[in-house]
């Protein structure tokens, strides 16, 4: 085994007391960066659950529509029927939604989005059902809420009763994980409850799912359905999560606010796994200068100062990852959960590394500029 | 005795700058050859440092020529000078300069290791050379558990672990009790019975003057004399 790595790690852990330092710092900034990766990549998915879970392989939405839970505006069910004509196209649901206010029993209220889904399989149904089925839906004033949920709405169980916009309703589902990164729970009721809580005519929705026989073409019938509905966007599912996220995580400036916070991590990192190598090598000058004296190469000594950074790096990740996954364990249950995927773990993983190595620039710096002739007079 | 390892010729150079500049070196011409072990001695600004620093080409002339085994060295870049000083020049220094963290056999590997030596035939080598300067059963011994003669010992066997045909000592004995320092110098007389491979000791040491085949004076710049020494202490 080459000595390189041997000198590297000897020269990191002879100081044990900056190592720990210099580990916590990394696993600290990077724990940081994690968060606000997960954060990130929690927000993405969470602004589309709905369209992820709404088996559908086209949408018709109002023109201009930013998300699924925008300021619900109306289409027409003439849409509908336009769309129904063409070839290809099996089934539109329609699908009503809007905001409304939940009232408990104590008397406590609570905003709320309502999903109007339909009452048999083709809606956009609950998942992760615990207690009830999506049939009882279709009983009127039935809700489904996630249990999540409970403290916030005042229900803790299947049966009880509140009201919506003052309209009563009872709960007769409960869903778990069922969220919305906003403050607003999802209520799912049936599309009637829903137009008549939000005031929706009854020919009118806000949204239409359309499904398309087997085989069919999804870009060529949205184009056609384009030009029929031109008053209307018609998407794929990728195309309305696209334009969630795009609202959400840039429009809003969350996604900027988040990404910059894992920059400014990075940046923290970066200067402390810097300041740590640049302060080891200078401890380690003379045994430098003796390797440049006996003739060694700049790619050597490059090697040993690479290989402390990496050592560092791998230690930092460690400590990050570790603490990653208690923050994630910890808010796996909250409004916007803090996710560490295996793409979120590897891109760590690789940014810690890719900072490290960055980091070892200083050090190299100095080490280059070291002359050997020092060797002779120390 | 061969022809040289190693030669300065009309060797000049002048440091510092502006008012402080000053002429260390004044065409000092110098040759080692190989199988001889030659002392420079001198107070100290004399320039021994300085001509040690441009004989072992890390640093470069103001003026003159530096041939190590015949080649010029001038124009090299400092990577040829860097891969020059590693196969033909091993160093001893003053202050050993060994690595703290590295076994004696390590510290004796590396000199192996920069040269892209397979782990095994290093240890080997390594191995052999401890022995040849009686360290054999130190090779698992960190510095600090050496005493300053060991620790000599072990920065003179990753000096010609290489096989370099000239060994460059910097005040060897320098730090070392007279016991030591004989120990050392008879270790270093050893090596120069080579005819392959020359010894420069620059030294302020004169006990140790018994160990050289030639002694060389050197005081303001200049060679002042250069002479065969009589009787010189063979090491059997």
């Amino acid at each position: 085994m080459s000595l390189a790595p041997k000198l590297a790690f000897q020269n990191l852990f002879q100081d044990k007391l900056r190592l720990i330092a210099t580990a916590f710092g990394i696993g600290f900034s990077m724990a940081l960066v994690t968060i606000q990766m997960g954060l990130y990549v929690s927000f993405q998915r969470m602004v589309t659950v709905m369209i992820d879970h709404a088996d559908a392989d086209l949408w018709i939405a109002p023109k201009g529509s930013n998300s699924f839970e925008d300021d619900p505006s109306f289409l027409d069910e003439q849409e509908r029927f336009r769309g129904l004509s063409l070839a290809g196209v099996r089934q539109i649901v329609p699908l009503v939604v809007g905001f409304g206010r939940w009232r408990a029993p104590s008397g406590e209220t609570s905003p709320i989005f309502l999903v109007g889904s339909g009452a048999q399989d083709e809606g956009l149904k609950p998942w992760n059902i615990v207690e009830g089925d999506f049939a009882s839906l279709a009983i009127p004033g039935a809700v489904a809420i996630d249990r999540s949920y409970f403290d916030r709405l005042g229900a803790s169980r299947i049966g009880e009763s509140a009201e919506i916009n003052d309209r009563k309703v009872d709960v007769r589902e409960t869903t778990h994980g069922v969220r919305s990164f906003t403050t607003m729970p999802y209520v799912f009721v049936s599309p009637q409850f829903a137009r008549a809580a939000t005031g929706t005519p009854p020919n009118k929705a806000s949204y239409f799912m359309v499904r398309l026989v087997a085989g069919a073409s999804a870009t060529a019938i949205r184009d056609q359905l384009r030009a029929r509905l031109a008053d209307s966007d018609v998407l794929t599912p990728d195309e309305f999560r696209d334009r969630s996220r795009t609202f959400w995580v840039s429009g809003t400036g969350a996604g900027a606010a988040l990404l910059l916070g894992s920059l400014l991590a990075l940046i923290v990192g970066t200067v402390i796994v810097s300041q740590t190598l640049y302060s080891s090598t200078k401890d380690h000058l003379p045994e430098f200068a003796t390797l440049r004296a006996i003739g060694s190469s700049d790619g050597y000594i490059i090697e040993v100062i690479m290989i402390q950074a990496v050592i560092s790096a791998i230690i930092g990740f460690a400590l990050a990852a570790v603490m990653g996954w208690i923050v994630a364990l910890a808010t796996a249950e909250t409004a916007l959960p803090v996710m560490m995927t295996t793409a979120t773990t590897s891109i760590l993983l690789l940014l810690t590394i890719v900072m490290s190595v960055s980091s070892a620039i200083l050090a190299i710096v100095k080490v280059m500029r070291v002359d050997p002739v020092m060797v002779f007079a120390s | 005795m061969t022809g040289p390892v190693l030669e300065a010729i009309d060797i000049s150079q002048y440091l510092g700058d502006g008012a402080a500049r000053f002429q260390a070196l004044d065409a000092v011409n110098l040759a080692i050859a190989g199988g001889e072990l030659t002392l420079l001695m001198g107070p100290s600004g004399s320039g021994k440092t300085t001509l040690l620093s441009i004989l072992g080409c890390m640093l470069t002339p103001s003026s003159g020529t530096v041939r190590v085994n015949g080649h010029p060295t001038a124009g090299l870049e400092p990577g040829d000078l860097a891969r020059l000083r590693r196969d033909n020049i091993g160093f001893v220094f003053q202050s050993y300069h060994l690595f703290q963290t590295l076994t004696a056999i390590d510290n004796v590997r590396i000199a192996l290791d920069i040269r892209g030596e397979s782990s095994d035939r290093s240890t080997q080598k390594a191995t052999e050379v401890l022995a040849i300067v009686g360290l054999a059963h130190k090779a698992g011994s960190y510095p600090r558990e050496l005493s300053g003669g060991e620790q000599q010992r072990v920065a003179i066997a990753r000096a010609i672990v290489g096989d370099p045909s000239v060994l460059l000592a910097d005040e060897p004995t320098a730090a070392l009790d007279a016991e030591n320092g004989r120990a050392v110098m008879s270790v270093l007389a050893r090596i120069a019975r080579d005819s392959a491979r020359g010894v420069l000791v620059v030294t302020h040491d004169p006990r140790i003057s018994s160990f050289a085949d030639r002694v060389v004076h050197i005081e303001d710049g200049r060679i002042i004399s250069d002479s065969r020494a009589a009787g010189s202490q063979k090491v059997a």
